[in-house]
């Protein structure tokens, strides 16, 4: 019998998971912090830091509580070592160092971009290979996974990630953050053909993405449209506009889910892998989701997509692949240090 | 008042090429800061730096957007730090990112929205700004600060006035 306990801090959720036996997740407990970064409009680093350092600790009890075990019951520990926030990551990684150096347990070191393809595990099994696509406010990158450990990169963006440009639009708008259920509410209304916004890269060949330019669309045309000389004049002009701001922001949402969809559809059919893996916070949006199914279905491939809990960043996704490597063998020792920039592939 | 140029770009290739000839001529232990709204051009300003400086990056693409991890290193014929702070929100936020270290470090650092920590600068910079005009056309205008930065900035006047030139 094994349980793994998972820990993940990369960004601005606290969370940890106990995983028993690689297959059943006993618990998986995430602390947002979407209060505290609220007003910012986006994640303050040295804010997430204390935030983490305040709940890692409790939060891992709960996890282990609920569980219904006790620290000493614990196989390993798996920790996100990167990509992300490096204070934040450090939070996690030497809470995590601590705690196997006091349980004498082994330490597993897990990036959290391969966190993120495998999330779709904790719910069912995908044959591999599989083409997997992760989107969220730091990434927008795709993958061939051909086995764990196992990854090619084959796209990814040249400015900014998708969610950052959820974010980015959100803040400009004055719709708040984090602007991904920002912008999905505020499109409910609109009309997402009443404005056209560019498909960058959506002719050229490859899987890679751009989303700056979309951005920059969005601002050009609340500038033009109300002759306005500043952005940040922008929430003021579009009070009492509700029609307009659905519409922008209905627009820009069909612009990035069809860049999305089209360039994650092409890697399959170009690959021939007809299984593909969606996950990270993007892929919570429900246009995303409907439009992958869709378009999928057409190009008779499979898509998998994690619920919501597992798309976004958590724990259990950690100490799924802690698992993996634990029963490998492949273990990290107390010199482990979070890379910031680390990546797969 | 620093030693100031302007130039007029009319796509982000040129906002781009521009960056490029700057990053051909810095050299080590410079700072450039830069300032624009959101959509101004300021991470392709740093990809054509970047790439001046020999940066290659992921599969080519040389920089990506810094907000998400707010520091990223590259190597280059220099280490490059491109730090953006846009989702720095309180001061203490600088210490915890390690950006003095840098700042005085060997490479060259790139500050996007470097107006936020507009008096803790170093006082040797170059200062980049863009201007939104219209749709496509942006106003940049570089401002160096002491006697190495200023230096830099005739120079790269320099190489932009050959390349007007051949067109």
């Amino acid at each position: 019998m094994s349980y793994i306990l998972g820990i993940e801090t990369s960004c601005d959720e606290t969370a940890a998971a106990v995983l028993k036996d690689g297959r059943h997740l006993l618990s998986g407990i995430v602390g947002y912090q979407w209060e505290i970064h609220n007003r910012y409009g986006g994640i303050v680093p040295e804010l997430a830091c204390r935030r983490h350092i305040e709940v890692i600790y409790p939060i891992t009890e709960e996890a282990v509580k609920k569980a219904d075990i006790t620290l000493n019951n614990l196989t390993a520990i798996a920790v996100t070592s990167g990509p992300g926030l490096i204070g934040a990551l450090l939070v996690g990684v030497s809470f995590a160092k601590s705690l196997s150096y006091a349980l004498k347990i082994p330490l597993i070191s897990v990036n959290h971009l391969e966190g993120h393809l495998w999330a779709i595990s904790l719910e069912k099994r995908v044959q591999r290979p599989f083409i997997g696509l992760v989107v969220s406010g730091g990434h927008t990158n795709l993958y061939i996974v051909e086995d764990i450990g196992r990854y090619q990169l084959i796209g990814s963006t040249f400015d900014d990630a998708a969610g950052e440009a959820f974010d980015k639009v959100a803040k400009v708008l004055g719709l708040g953050y984090p602007g991904g259920p920002a912008i999905e509410r505020c499109a409910a209304s609109g009309d997402p053909k009443a404005i056209a916004f560019p498909r960058a890269l959506s002719k050229k060949k490859g899987f890679d993405f751009s989303f700056s330019g979309i951005k920059t669309a969005v601002i050009s045309y609340v500038r033009d449209r109300y002759a306005i000389s500043h952005v940040d004049e922008i929430p003021d002009v579009l009070k009492g506009e509700e029609r307009v701001k659905a519409d922008i922001a209905a627009g820009f949402q069909q612009a990035v889910v069809d860049i999305l969809v089209s360039k994650t559809i092409n890697a399959a059919c170009e690959t021939g892998i007809n299984r593909v893996v969606i996950s990270g916070g993007v892929a919570c949006n429900r246009l995303l989701r409907k439009e992958m199914d869709l378009q999928t279905q057409k190009h008779k491939i499979k898509v998998y997509v994690p619920g919501p809990k597992y798309c976004t960043d958590n724990a259990g996704m950690i100490a799924w692949l802690g698992y993996k490597y634990y029963k490998k063998g492949i273990f990290a020792d107390l010199r482990l240090n979070p890379d910031a920039q680390s990546s797969i592939g | 008042m620093g030693y100031k140029i302007q130039v007029y770009t009319k796509s982000v290739a040129e906002t781009i090429s521009i960056g490029r000839s700057l990053g051909r001529i810095l050299s080590s232990g410079d700072v450039v800061c830069l300032t624009g709204e959101l959509g101004a051009g300021k991470t392709y300003f740093v990809k054509g730096l970047a790439g001046g400086l020999g940066v290659i990056g992921i599969r080519g693409k040389g920089v990506t957007s810094p907000t998400f991890i707010i520091i990223r290193e590259y190597k280059g014929r220099l280490p490059l730090y491109h730090i953006d702070l846009y989702r720095i929100g309180v001061v203490e936020d600088l210490r915890d990112i390690g950006m003095e270290e840098v700042i005085y470090g060997r490479g060259v650092t790139a500050i996007e929205w470097a107006e936020r920590i507009a008096d803790r600068l170093p006082d040797e910079r170059i200062e980049i700004t863009l201007r939104y005009e219209d749709k496509k056309t942006r106003l940049i205008e570089m401002t160096a600060f002491g006697r190495h930065h200023t230096q830099v900035l005739k120079k790269t006047a320099g190489e932009l006035e050959k390349i007007a030139d051949k067109r």
